[in-house]
């Protein structure tokens, strides 16, 4: 048997998509941990016995102080020193949503000079307000996170995720080739014809990585995308697959982002 | 020394752009040229001056911010200096409005900052620092004084904030707003008072009714205790030939209110001496679970803070929904985040805790468009927020409370009825799961045991959400903090949710836990101390807010975010370890007891020692009287119209049928990773009547949610509205996917003047509805709640009195458990061809329906359900279900089955085309064929390949094919002589259904 590559997700003060995000990387082929930050803290848990970190949606801090910032300034204040020399190594991480937001906040994304200061930010959505709908986006660079996929239907739950870089930031981010999705119009553009663009990002960039593309953020949620059934138009595709005589899929499109990260170790 | 830290946005802040649009419109339109906002925080801390720096970074972003810091020291000319780098400072503004917190009131912001500061500072903050939170509003624009304080009163709500406004030039001249620091002063002394009972029967009923005396001769507030419960405590005390403490009586009167003994429902009335609710709700459920020996759904019913049913053999699923009416028509958002949060405690409080996993919502309102100005004083100073304000504040603060808790939300409604305007109506209901044993222990059952610790969690006791509590809140100064409402911290409450019910409970750490809920803690230590028998508490323990809280306060305060726990001594170590390890704060405050008594020390002083029996159970029964007059209304005379398409597109229109999305879309439905059927459906996202949700990701069951109340129909009948409440609520989860015998509903009555018989003769009838249909249908009740005062009397804007109360509601939720997600049934037209069905019967039963209100009648032809034919067609149906046969399926409700068939092909953005010919049932004519609400039907489309099958299934039950989905958009009804009735495209019919609410 092989051996099954391990992924630490963060908990605590309000992350809330822990859960699911085990689900995914298990079902996938791994195996994750849901570790509450204080036990990293404390020293019951080292990061470096993970081969993967997820920071899962959520509302950390209740998004008090700007999104993602009071989890990523008790990140920094505690064990922020061994996260940036953990992301040296040949590591995964993701940030998913609010994981996203903390990940900016840390300077871990984009991470232009390794300084780990903020250079990017995700502000609130052209509409002010917290949109839940689905989305499509295309894939931009050669993450391993998206290896084998174009593109992607996945959903989106949040307040604040327009992307914003100034001027300058976002032509080295352009020329490093570190916009790994962005917001296109595809399938749920034809359903739904709602604005292929959910919340004003610049650029319709959805999700980012660092130069290596190990450490990827990203506003969509693929850990709610991972089975059939979550698809917002299952039932009308499960007709039309049966009328057509084809079999029912079984998962959902976000299953692969899980895959690549369990085979990426194998 | 006070310290000011402002970020503000340098690269557009979009919440800029939405505030002027709402700015406008308050008729401002065209006089607001910009708008920027900056976040404040007031610090109440000295730090090293070093630090100030790292501070600004925390509070703000480089990328995105201009952040600007002083002190109360900074000399006048440096501050501006500082503030001339903020954008509204450079180009000049008309006004600056800060909106900040009263003393006292949650201000989660504030904790949050405090708590990072406290990171950055490596130090805790003590009692007497502190940081809060404001926001300043930059105006630029030709607004009047007049307008400025209209948009000030649109940016705060007076109860709980505190406005300051300042033109440009004082704001160049002082430096910037003032800086105010919101911290709690309470100087006083804290004692508990002697209440004397040696007095006659007239001041005791004024004792009942306007409270406690203070020293300054002013009363406490009302202990809505009448004159029989009065005349029992003073016999009891006279009895132990002492008088009470004040703290004492103040828990008799929570224990015995209302809200915590339901007394309406459990007094005997007329002939049933065991009172509403064991004749009509409690009966109903044992005999069906009698009826059903081994099939029986029900494990914890009544006895919990939610009933819970089978979910599979390994699972219990609970559900709860609870109403949040008199603190939402306060503070809408504050009390609604309070609701939702609250409920979710129902989930966490049953049995040994289950993990909320669906929030359900629900909300009355009255018509947003009509201001209708309404005040609670004479003096016309203490005005009513208006409708308008109301729906967003609710609406908003659900959003806060459910998406911050990472609950999804996705099953909910709006209605709409003027009589809603003195009190909104605000259902928030939570489902939880838990493990049927946990270690080989049953979870559903809870045990205190005497020798048990009593442990209090999470939030501080301060004084908010004390019953009628007066405090002098005139001035910022007196530091007065606000007792009326509650603000709920939902992030307070996920880490005590996540470390109950993803740790301490799986360790075994404790052997009982119940919601603080109304009452506070001497509702709910009493209530365990009911499972070992005694309790004995030390207040002095009971960690608090800010100091100088009277011991009474103390003991009944309904401070949010707390549970209460019964924790073995062996286990302390390990609970108070996790529990600081999580950041969840613990204490014990006393221990249960088997004594009899519940006994309170303060200072070492007995301030409560009272016979468990007496609290419980000496409450005096009084036996209610009802009548009953049926109401008679004129019958409308309405000329059936030639052609329908404009009535049609009207109806779509009216609030209690158009769809809401944006209230839909901004509640988190796919959190926890398990929607299956969604709260908008289909291509044209219509609003759905059911949602399915998996609890558990590696199952392949889930959980049908509906909700149905009928409060039009009650102004005719309010047995056949409670019935087409139930035959609703049941029919809806089947049409979505789910089956009849898995079923489970929950009963949840708003009424209004329950002090007049005729009122209480209509409760009555009701509730025998509730009987009868739960018990034919074989739905057990698992839980429920009333509400029953929901009165407004207040003034009019020309002061004369108004009195306004809700028509009565009552509002049934059903839960269902579906075998296989992977056959739920959603509202759209799927493929072109499909054959279109009504199954049961049209009756001409328009009384209380869209239509008869859509020309301003009621009419007395309500409709009547038919359980038997009903019960037939829904097990016919979920045959059909299981077999796969049906493609789409919609209830019909209001606003009959033109407004069915109009959502499902607005759903699948697909035309249909529809005869109405010899549709089954006495339907007379095409119009009432259109719109009539007749209960138990369904209508559904299937693949024409399926014809022979489908209709085998139903060769018993009266259906019709009535048309077929077509491949253009045309939407087509044709009526019984084949006249085209309504035709339209079902793009335009989507434009209307989607106007109302557009928007919001």
């Amino acid at each position: 048997m092989k051996h099954k590559p391990r992924m630490l997700i963060f908990a605590g003060y309000g992350l809330n998509c822990e859960e699911e995000t085990k689900y995914a990387f298990d079902s996938a082929g791994g195996t994750a941990d849901i570790v509450h930050i204080n036990d990293l803290i404390d020293g019951h848990v080292r990061i470096d016995e993970y081969q993967a970190l997820a920071f899962p949606g959520g509302f950390s801090y209740g998004d008090d102080l700007g999104s993602g910032n009071a989890f990523a300034n008790k990140v920094r204040n505690t064990i922020g020193d061994r996260l940036f020399e953990y992301v040296q190594g040949d590591k995964l991480v993701i940030g998913i949503c609010n994981g996203f937001q903390i990940l900016t906040n840390l300077g871990l994304l984009p991470s232009l000079y390794k300084s780990y200061d903020r250079q990017v930010a995700l502000l609130h959505n052209g509409s002010a307000r917290y949109t839940v709908r689905w989305v499509d986006v295309e894939v931009n660079n050669t993450t391993p996170w998206l290896r084998g996929i174009t593109k992607i239907t996945l959903p989106i739950a949040h307040g604040e995720g327009r992307f914003y870089a100034d001027k300058k930031t976002l032509q080295t981010i352009r020329k490093k080739r570190l916009v790994a999705l962005t917001y296109i119009k595809g399938d749920i553009y034809k359903m739904s014809k709602l604005p292929h663009n959910p919340n004003g990002a610049m650029d319709d960039i959805a999700g980012i990585t660092d130069d290596t593309g190990r450490v990827m953020g990203l506003m969509p949620h693929p850990e709610r995308a991972v089975s059939f059934t979550q698809l917002p138009y299952w039932t009308l595709m499960k007709e039309q697959y049966l009328r057509r005589g084809k079999k029912i899929p079984e998962h959902g499109p976000g299953f692969a982002l899980f895959e690549n990260a369990a085979k990426y170790f194998n | 020394m006070a310290h000011r830290i402002k970020a503000a946005s340098k690269v557009g802040d979009t919440r800029s752009g939405v505030r002027k649009n709402m700015f406008e419109s308050l008729h401002l339109e065209g006089k607001i040229s910009q708008i920027w906002i900056a976040d404040v925080y007031t610090i109440d801390a000295e730090l090293p001056d070093y630090l100030w720096t790292q501070a600004g970074a925390v509070f703000s972003n480089p990328v995105i911010h201009t952040m600007v810091s002083y002190s109360e020291q900074t000399p006048i000319e440096d501050r501006v200096r500082s503030l001339s780098r903020l954008e509204p400072v450079q180009k000049g503004f008309s006004w600056s409005i800060e909106v900040g917190f009263l003393p006292g009131v949650t201000d989660n912001i504030g904790s949050t900052a405090r708590e990072a500061l406290e990171q950055v500072s490596r130090r805790d903050f003590n009692d007497e620092e502190g940081v809060y939170s404001s926001q300043i509003t930059y105006i630029n624009g030709d607004i009047s004084s007049d307008d400025l304080n209209k948009v000030a009163a649109s940016l705060a709500n007076p109860l709980i904030q505190r406005i300051s406004t300042k033109d440009f030039t004082s704001y160049i001249k002082d430096g910037g707003m003032d800086i105010l620091v919101p911290k709690v002063r309470l100087v006083k002394n804290i004692e508990v008072q002697e209440v004397n009972l040696n007095i006659d029967d007239d001041e005791l009923v004024r004792l009942g009714k306007s409270g406690i005396q203070n020293k300054d001769g002013s009363r406490r507030g009302p202990l809505a205790l009448d004159k029989e419960s009065m005349k029992a405590i003073q016999a009891y005390y006279k009895k132990r030939k002492r008088n009470p403490t004040d703290v004492e009586l103040e828990a008799i009167a929570q224990t015995w209110s209302e809200h915590c003994k339901h007394t309406i429902f459990a007094n005997p009335i007329d002939s049933d001496s065991d009172g509403l609710f064991k004749t009509y709700i409690k009966r109903a459920t044992e005999e069906i679970r009698k009826k059903r020996g081994k099939k029986d759904i029900c494990v914890s019913v009544f006895s919990d803070n939610s009933g819970g049913i089978r979910f599979d053999n390994k699972h219990v699923v609970t559900h709860k929904v609870e109403t949040h009416n008199s603190p939402s028509a306060l503070d809408p958002f504050g009390g609604a985040v309070t609701g939702i949060v609250g409920v979710n405690r129902d989930a966490l409080g049953f049995g040994l805790g289950a993990k909320p996993v669906i929030n359900t919502y629900g909300f009355c309102f009255s018509n947003p468009e009509v201001e209708m100005p309404l005040f609670r004083d004479k003096h016309l100073k203490d005005k009513m927020l208006s409708p308008r304000q109301i729906m967003e504040g609710v609406i908003a603060g659900v959003n806060a409370g459910g998406n911050c808790s990472g609950i999804p939300t996705p099953q909910g409604f709006m209605y709409f009825d003027d009589r809603y305007r003195g009190k909104p109506l605000v259902f928030v209901g939570t489902v939880g799961i838990t493990p049927m044993k946990i270690n080989g222990k049953v979870s559903y059952q809870k045990q205190a045991r005497s020798g048990d610790y009593i442990v209090v969690i999470g939030g501080r006791v301060g004084l908010d959400g004390i019953h009628g509590a007066t405090f002098s809140s005139e001035t910022l100064d007196s530091g007065s903090p606000v007792s009326a409402v509650q603000i709920g911290d939902p992030i307070t409450q996920k880490k005590l949710s996540d470390a109950l019910i993803k740790e301490a409970r799986d360790d075994g750490l404790y052997t009982s836990i119940t919601d603080n809920g109304a009452g506070g803690l001497s509702c709910s230590v009493a209530e365990m101390a009911k499972e070992s028998g005694g309790c004995f508490v030390y207040l002095d323990k009971i960690p608090l807010k800010y100091s100088g809280l009277d011991p009474w306060q103390i003991w009944i305060s309904e401070s949010q975010e707390r549970m209460t726990l019964a924790v073995p001594k062996n286990n302390w170590p390990r609970f108070a370890d996790l529990m600081r390890r999580r950041g969840v704060e613990s204490t014990i405050i006393g221990l249960f007891t088997d004594s009899g008594k519940c006994i309170v020390e303060h200072r070492g002083k007995r301030i409560v020692n009272l016979d468990m029996s007496f609290l419980h159970e000496g409450f005096p029964k009084k036996h209610l009287v009802t009548s009953y007059a049926a109401p008679i209304h004129t019958e409308p005379h309405i000329v059936s119209s030639k052609t329908h398409t404009k009535i049609l597109h009207a109806l779509l229109q009216r609030f209690n049928i158009a769809g809401y999305e944006a209230v839909s879309s901004q509640y988190d439905h796919e959190v926890q990773g398990g929607s299956v059927t969604k709260p908008l459906q289909g291509k044209g996202r219509v609003n759905a009547d059911a949602t399915i949700t998996k609890p558990v990701l590696t199952s392949e069951k889930g959980i049908a949610l509906s909700q149905a109340l009928y409060p039009s129909y009650g102004d005719i009948d309010m047995y056949h509205m409670t019935a087409c409440g139930i035959d609703t609520a049941i029919r809806n989860i089947i049409a979505a996917g789910g089956t009849l015998d898995t079923i489970a509903i929950l009963d949840n009555f708003c009424w209004c003047s329950p002090h007049l018989s005729q009122r209480l003769g209509e409760l009555k009838r009701s509730l025998q509805a509730c009987y009868d249909y739960a018990v034919a249908y074989g739905t057990p009740y698992i839980s429920g709640k009333d509400s029953m005062y929901n009165d407004f009397r207040g003034f009019d804007l020309k002061g004369k009195p108004v009195e306004i109360s809700i028509p009565p509601t009552v509002l049934i939720s059903a839960i269902g458990i579906v075998a296989d997600v992977k056959k739920s049934l959603t509202i759209d037209v799927k493929i072109p061809g499909d054959l279109i069905y009504i199954l049961g019967e049209t009756h001409d039963e328009l009384g209380g329906s869209e239509y008869f209100a859509h020309y301003n009648a009621v009419g007395n032809t309500v409709p009547k359900v038919d359980v038997s034919k009903n019960k037939r067609l829904y097990k016919a149906f979920s045959a059909c279900t299981r077999k796969g046969l049906i493609a789409s399926a919609i209830s019909v409700g209001r606003g009959g089955l033109a407004i069915a068939l109009a959502r499902m092909a607005m759903s699948g953005m697909m035309g249909v085309d529809i005869a109405l010919t010899h549709i089954p049932g006495t339907v007379s004519r095409d119009d009432y064929a259109l719109y009539s609400e007749t209960q138990g039907r369904i209508v559904v489309t299937i693949n024409p390949a399926y014809r022979k099958r489908f209709e085998a299934q139903m060769s018993a039950i009266p259906y019709r094919c009535i048309g077929k989905v077509v491949d253009t958009s045309i939407f087509q009804i044709a009526g019984k002589d084949k006249h085209i009735l309504v035709r339209d495209t079902v793009e335009k019919l989507l434009q209307s259904y989607t106007l109302p609410f557009k928007n919001l």
